[in-house]
């Protein structure tokens, strides 16, 4: 129907291309690499999408419109799911009525990450179904087949990629998968199922293993895992990217490749490991497959440890069918990233450095002060422990060091995750007071200048309600809360906060340089807009 | 080169962020798509907006399966940055073909100084001009090149960037 025949997509835009295509109603996320530009597509190609302010908030979200009967896509990175962990776990219990399908963008080798966790675990931890597109074309079919899945099962479906099928183009031919189209949501009370008291979520457990156990026997025939016989020396069992590494290094071997790696097709497995002489599980990563698959007894060889570390590629499979563990090369070193000229983190920094303050740091552009010449930055774990961490060390350290702790946070990252840290800093302050940096930049910047709440614009960029961090510190009860735009003013409240053992936020506000066309652009157009809405209503 | 009993073309253009390093890859991917090969591009995005070093693989063929290309086995290495050879070339395969800014530079000149010589090149279209010097190599027809240089650049600059295409068509080569 509205398909092209031929495209050439990245796997982003391949998952946005299905979603309408499968007619989800509502798209939403937080931006993070490389999930980013799903949503963005999803966006521009029609649908209605938006940015939430957290993965939490969007998976809950996403939780309601199925629950309503609506198809639904939420898109995170791999540590996005540690925050929406909380709604994902119970929702496998809870199931949904109206597809539910969220993506998990891994960052095997973290190209910008801050961890190389592997979320296949996640799927069988929370026991929701799991697909693992290779490529392009798998990531649009694996996506309309999703919602097929989801609605059939009742569960919620984790599409798992990662950075080399997200952000890798090949051709995509879209027609050919056909799914029912989605029915008109409609809410339909069912406290059992939707209320999880301890009375309704025990018989819920029972109920999530017993569809899980009926899952794996669907899928030894579910078609979405791929035999390929060849050799009956050497047989390989892989997924996702893998495969198609393997398919090169290895061209003569049989191949199982996994599409749904959870429940995993053990039935399916076992006979493949029969068939061959010597059988290699091929997987980037954590010993996922090889775990799950000795566990039943299955008899495979996994990778040496020096493999799960970083990306695979058509070499380390080579190295790996050969046993060889001799070091590899060490591709030489290129040109770091670092803040970019005229970049409004630069001169925070270097006043910070000036006042020789210890810096609990948080994600961001800004994570690159830690890099020459600012080294600036003493940690940084995850979205919103500036806040917390520097409260921790305010709590335990002597008090002269204590006083130079300053908690360093972005806009974005603050709507995300700082808020709750805010909270509990004027709950529990730390004896020494203690002071949050806030670096207003008017953007996502490091993940390519998405809007925020704090923007006012929505994910399209059109205004909406905006939500000002002055008046929320302010009702939370921060006794000193500064807002400043220039170096100096920013040095004279920074040495102000550090002199006083009181609660002090500065909220340093300066546009991202590389933001700053756009935002005018999009400011503009506003102006315009209200404009021309005035002159109608006079 | 003869390239008939090579089933896959392998390039990797390279670079520093915001030089266009992904936009040239984004152009040639698209152009050997149009011509009707099986074609795969990567990248890494992320850190690497804020000015480090950036790369892309780009391969085409009858069939193509893994997106990234085998480190030592890229036919042509595509350097946008003086500084940025040295750390490239282990990706390059024996007898392959580099094309970089020493091409277009004089000895000691920056990038800058081509927005004042007399050349339809400059600081913002040099890698398209870099284009058309693979474009000698690798055989794709003329109008999937045209074609993949306006899908992927705004209209303004459609004219100036195809003349700093076909400018890079009468270029030598240097060899490794």
């Amino acid at each position: 129907m509205l398909q092209e025949s031929r495209q050439l997509l990245n796997g982003n835009e391949a998952v946005a291309l299905a979603a309408l295509h499968a007619g989800v109603c509502l798209g939403t996320g937080y931006p993070g690499t490389p999930s980013t530009e799903i949503l963005e597509n999803f966006s521009l190609l029609g649908g209605k999408a938006q940015w939430a302010p957290n993965e939490k908030v969007a998976y809950e979200v996403g939780l309601g419109v199925a629950f309503g009967g609506g198809r639904m896509l939420v898109t995170m990175k791999h540590v996005g799911v540690n925050v929406a962990a909380d709604p994902l776990f119970t929702s496998a219990y809870t199931g949904v009525r109206g597809g539910f399908v969220f993506i998990s963008a891994d960052d095997p080798g973290m190209a910008s990450s801050q961890n190389e966790q592997d979320n296949r675990r996640y799927a069988r931890a929370a026991g929701v179904l799991m697909l693992e597109p290779a490529d392009a074309q798998e990531a649009y079919e694996y996506t309309m087949r999703a919602y097929e899945i989801s609605e059939a099962w009742r569960l919620p479906v984790m599409i798992r990629m990662t950075t080399r099928v997200c952000h890798s183009k090949s051709v995509v031919r879209p027609s050919g998968v056909a799914i029912k189209p989605p029915e008109p949501p409609h809410f339909v009370r069912d406290f059992a199922s939707l209320v999880m008291v301890p009375a309704f979520a025990r018989p819920a457990h029972r109920r999530l293993r017993e569809k899980l156990a009926r899952a794996e026997e669907w899928n030894e025939q579910s078609g979405l895992n791929r035999k390929i016989m060849k050799s009956e020396e050497l047989g390989i069992i892989t997924s996702g990217v893998s495969f198609h590494h393997v398919c090169e290094a290895a061209p003569e071997a049989s191949l199982l490749k996994l599409g749904m790696t959870y429940p995993l097709p053990m039935q399916t497995i076992k006979k493949f490991i029969e068939s061959v002489k010597r059988c290699v599980v091929i997987e980037e990563g954590d010993p996922y497959l090889v775990e799950a698959i000795r566990y039943e007894g299955g008899t495979v060889d996994g990778k040496p440890d020096m493999y799960r570390f970083g990306e695979l590629n058509v070499s380390r499979v080579r190295r790996i069918l050969n046993g060889d563990t001799s070091p590899e090369p060490v591709p030489p070193r290129g040109k770091p990233p670092q803040l970019c000229q005229g970049c409004p983190h630069r001169m925070t920094f270097a006043v910070m450095k000036k006042y020789d303050c210890i810096v609990s740091g948080d994600i961001g552009c800004y994570t690159l002060s830690v890099l020459p010449p600012f080294e600036t930055m003493d940690s940084c774990v995850c979205m919103g422990a500036s806040v917390t961490v520097g409260l921790g060390l305010r709590h335990a350290l002597p008090p002269e060091e204590a006083k130079r702790v300053v908690s360093v946070i972005g806009d974005s990252t603050f709507v995300h995750s700082g808020l709750t840290g805010i909270a509990e800093m004027v709950y529990n302050p730390p004896p020494t007071g203690h002071v949050v940096v806030i670096l207003d930049n008017g953007t996502t910047a490091m993940t390519g200048m998405q809007e925020h709440p704090g923007t006012g614009r929505t994910l399209d960029h059109q205004p909406t309600n905006k939500l000002s961090f002055e008046r929320v510190l302010e009702a939370m009860g921060v006794p000193n809360v500064t807002v400043t735009d220039s170096p100096p003013a920013f040095e004279d409240a920074l040495k102000a906060a550090l002199e006083r053992n009181e609660l002090s936020v500065i909220i340093m506000r300066r546009t991202c340089r590389l933001a700053e066309p756009k935002i005018q652009l999009y400011e503009k157009a506003a102006a315009k807009c209200e404009q021309q809405n005035n002159s109608q209503n006079e | 080169m003869d390239m008939s009993n090579r089933k896959i073309t392998n390039i990797v253009i390279a670079g520093l962020g915001g030089q266009g390093v992904i936009r040239a890859a984004n152009i040639l991917a698209e152009a050997a798509f149009l011509a009707g090969y099986d074609v795969k591009q990567s990248e890494i995005h992320g850190m690497s907006q804020r000015g480090g070093s950036v790369s892309s693989d780009v391969r085409f063929g009858t069939q193509v399966h893994s997106p990234m290309v085998p480190i030592g086995e890229a036919d042509y290495l595509m350097v946008l940055h003086p500084t940025q050879v040295d750390n490239n070339l282990y990706m390059l395969r024996e007898g392959g073909v580099l094309i970089s800014t020493r091409m277009i530079l004089e000895e000691g000149k920056d990038l800058e100084s081509l927005d004042a010589d007399n050349t339809p090149l400059n600081s913002r279209n040099f890698n398209v001009g870099l284009l058309g010097v693979l474009a000698r190599h690798i055989q794709l027809p003329e109008d999937a090149w045209i074609s993949a240089i306006r899908k992927h650049l705004p209209e303004k600059v459609h004219e100036q960037n195809i003349q700093a295409f076909s400018y890079g068509k009468t270029l030598t080569p240097s060899c490794t």
